[in-house]
């Protein structure tokens, strides 16, 4: 797949001919290349060029124009996570560049593959505070595993090429490319796409060494009370099945990150849960008392470790990670297992006795009972009149049978979510984990549902969030996405208010927010919807949103103070977990 | 303990990693001491000499993190002890100062200045040395009229060099061979690697 001449519109074949392209004709080249077949974005001046000749190439791009640029590059992570594959999001230069940040910072912590392909001002105005110019390299260093900027046409094939290959290989990334407007309209002789498969300095696939392996079966088979925790490593490396025979074999009590979710199913007897702030008792708990806690694809981040240095301190620990910066980073690990965890987990998988630990797994499953008589049951079946958050995820598994994709907000919706959602297969979970991006989960739904057109394509979201992209209610409209919008209206900031009143003396400082008539906005963008307020229309309602032809919006009114519990408040141990 | 650490960084030569280098201490809100970036011996790879003052710990993650930016081929850190560092540092002295006090002389050639340019208003003498070296001689020049004072980034040179010379020498070459991989440092918790 070297060279894709043959793909040049017709129009544009006298030139072909002669192998001359232009910039922008050799950027819509290589995204063919690449096999790229959507595209979220929005024009401006200075990408004005791309956008003249992806005219020409409409036929084999989709291009979906979204209502702001948060929202087309979030719908580009969002697509990225459910079908595996680069997200690509167009933005023009100035504000255009600088409303990609957040997305791109959201996709940086949460490993997302993307491409960014920014339009900048000519060349010879960079630096003079030319119209809508903006230092988008350096803005964007920080957010972005690479970025580049294109000056000359000539480059272009080959900085395409590295962009991809940066972007999906080793632990995943966003990387920005800025061309300049000059660049784009340059014709040049082009020569072929040809994709990158090597960088000198760039190391993405570490060759495993097996005696780390070796050690680490060495302590999971002397082990009494094993313990996994795993993450999206496990999704991004492809790995679900090899991750399943090892827990198998091994019979390793396994509990994920939000990140993680959905990699094993969720009825999954090895399953034991969440970790984390709002995680499952059991798994927070048991942090504390396992012997051996074998990390997969994880990184340890606060929310999920709690106060450090009274985490797992008794415990061994494994660690295994594509990313050699992640060992050793926040939790010392015992054997630090460098590899990408396709690879690692079959070796390892090898290594270890096939045992089982009915006494150790029957812990978690007294936990699970103590939380579920604590606080699962009364979310999942409310005796009050008031609803919540929890009976809606519950009778939503019902109805989905946990084949849906759901992508949520952040909030106490996104835990309740994360918490309570059935997952058949993996790729199903879409959330902003690392960075929690308010906001995200409108526009990641609408790229979800391009990612995986044949799949359900829930969104979750709360007051809050919605209100933040709302806005790209247009793209759902003009585009007819097929996503159903699920909005767990509590008129709070809910998780911010839970802070404020289980630490802030109750001082609800500025969470009170007001809402629109949703269904009446979602109505004037064509969007069918209706609105619950009694739980004997809920389950009749979710039914309607799920068999409705095309997107719906349902708002569902839920108890206005419900906490989210367990809990690990902040600075204390994970075995400090709260169940009230 | 903080102490002070000497980062080297292998580097392509591109446009915009020294801010990504830069970067990876000031959201740490790290001060960087002192940063040169030079060639090296090896065709095409640039090095970075960085000094911070910080613990061994965090030195490591920075390093790995470092490390992990793409264009950074290998990032090495050093205690003082495991390096031979120099800072060039030149000083502007009125001429007939000089010429006319035996004492300034003799403070010269006790630091080991060299002159550089000699004009009738002004000489510059080079030194070069660590830190409190090139101090003290601005401290001592200072009751004679020390008109300027500058002071290089340190560069260094680290003792145990050749294994990493050795591969930098691969590196030069344009498809390094898998073996490169240096995953066989990842549990060694000492020596100049980062892994």
């Amino acid at each position: 797949m070297s060279t894709t001449i043959t793909n040049i519109a017709p129009e544009k074949t006298a030139t072909a001919a002669s192998q001359q392209l232009s910039g922008s004709q050799a950027v819509l080249e290589a995204l063919l290349a690449e096999k790229v077949d959507t595209i979220f974005g929005y024009p401006g001046g200075a990408i004005m060029p791309i956008y003249d000749a992806l005219y020409d190439y409409n036929d084999r791009l989709q291009h979906i124009l979204v209502r702001h640029e948060q929202g087309g590059i979030h719908a580009a992570q969002g697509y990225a996570r459910s079908s595996g594959r680069v997200g690509v999001v167009f933005a023009t230069s100035g504000p255009g560049a600088t409303n990609l940040v957040t997305g791109l910072a959201d996709a940086m912590i949460d490993s997302t593959p993307l491409v960014a392909i920014t339009g900048q001002v000519f060349a010879h105005l960079l630096g003079t505070d030319a119209f809508q110019e903006t230092d988008v390299i350096n803005i964007t260093t920080p957010v972005t595993k690479w970025n580049y900027q294109v000056t000359d046409a000539t480059e272009i094939p080959a900085v395409l090429a590295k962009a991809f290959y940066i972007a999906k290989s080793g632990r995943p990334g966003p990387v920005l490319i800025d061309i300049t407007k000059n660049a784009q309209v340059q014709k040049f002789a082009y020569e072929g796409y040809k994709p990158c498969d090597h960088i000198r300095s760039y190391r993405p696939k570490p060759i495993i060494r097996k005696e780390y392996l070796e050690e680490a079966a060495k302590l999971i088979n002397a082990a009494e009370k094993p313990f996994v925790i795993f993450g999206q490593g496990v999704i991004l490396g492809k790995a679900e099945k090899e991750f399943r025979a090892f827990i198998e074999k091994a019979g390793i009590p396994a509990a994920w990150t939000v990140l993680g979710l959905s990699a094993l199913p969720t009825d999954h007897p090895l399953n034991v849960g969440m970790l984390g702030m709002h995680g499952n008792y059991g798994p927070n708990l048991l942090t504390n008392e396992c012997d051996v806690l074998i990390a997969i694809g994880m990184r340890f981040d606060d929310r999920v470790t709690g106060r450090l240095d009274k985490y797992a301190k008794q415990a061994k620990v494994i660690h295994l990670d594509i990313d050699p910066s992640e060992i050793d980073k926040n939790v010392k690990a015992t054997v630090g297992v460098w590899g990408d965890c396709k690879e690692t987990l079959p070796m390892l998988t090898k290594l270890v006795e096939a045992k089982v630990y009915p006494q150790w797994v029957e812990r978690f499953r007294a936990c699970d009972a103590e939380e579920n008589k604590e606080v699962i049951f009364d979310e999942l079946h409310p005796a009050g009149d008031v609803m919540t958050m929890g009976e809606v995820i519950r009778i939503l598994n019902e109805l989905t049978g946990g084949d849906a994709i759901v992508v949520t907000d952040v909030g106490q919706h996104q835990m309740v979510a994360c918490r309570y959602a059935k997952f058949n297969q993996s790729r199903s979970n879409i959330t902003s984990g690392g960075l929690g991006t308010m906001g995200f989960g409108l526009p990641a739904a609408i790229g979800a549902k391009f990612g995986a057109p044949e799949r359900t394509v829930v969104a979750v979201i709360g007051d809050g969030g919605i209100q933040m992209t709302i806005q790209e209610f247009g793209t759902i409209m003009q585009f007819g996405v097929n996503v159903k919008i699920l909005i767990l209206n509590n008129e709070f900031l809910g998780m911010v208010r839970q802070w404020q009143q289980l630490f802030h003396d109750k001082r609800y400082s500025f969470v009170n927010i007001t809402s629109p008539d949703y269904v009446q906005v979602a109505k004037g963008y064509g969007i069918a919807g209706q609105k619950v307020t009694e739980r004997a229309q809920l389950k009749q309602a979710l039914q309607s949103m799920l068999e409705h032809d095309g997107s719906y919006l349902l708002e569902v009114m839920v108890g206005k103070e419900n906490n989210v519990f367990p809990m690990v408040p902040q600075g204390c141990s994970v075995s400090e977990v709260r169940l009230k | 303990m903080k102490q002070e650490f000497t980062i080297t960084v292998y580097t392509e030569n591109h446009i915009g990693l020294l801010v990504r280098i830069a970067t990876m201490f000031s959201r740490r809100k790290i001060n960087i001491e002192s940063m040169n970036t030079s060639p090296s011996e090896a065709e095409g790879i640039h090095r970075f000499t960085i000094v911070i003052h910080e613990t061994e710990d965090v030195v490591r993650k920075l390093a790995r993190q470092i490390e992990k930016q793409v264009e950074v081929l290998k990032a090495y850190f050093n205690t003082n002890e495991e390096i031979v560092w120099q800072e060039l540092a030149l000083y502007k002295v009125p001429t007939d100062e000089i010429a006319e006090k035996v004492k300034v002389e003799r403070l010269l050639r006790e630091y080991g200045a060299r002159a550089v340019v000699i004009r009738k208003d002004y000489t510059v003498f080079e030194t070069s040395g660590h830190r409190e070296e090139t101090e003290k001689l601005v401290e001592v020049l200072a009751p004679y009229g020390l008109i300027e004072f500058v002071r290089s980034a340190r560069v260094a040179i680290i003792k145990q060099s050749k294994g990493f010379h050795e591969k930098l020498k691969e590196f030069e070459q344009k498809e390094p061979g898998e073996e490169l991989v240096e995953n066989e440092y990842l549990g060694k918790r000492e020596g100049v690697f980062t892994m």
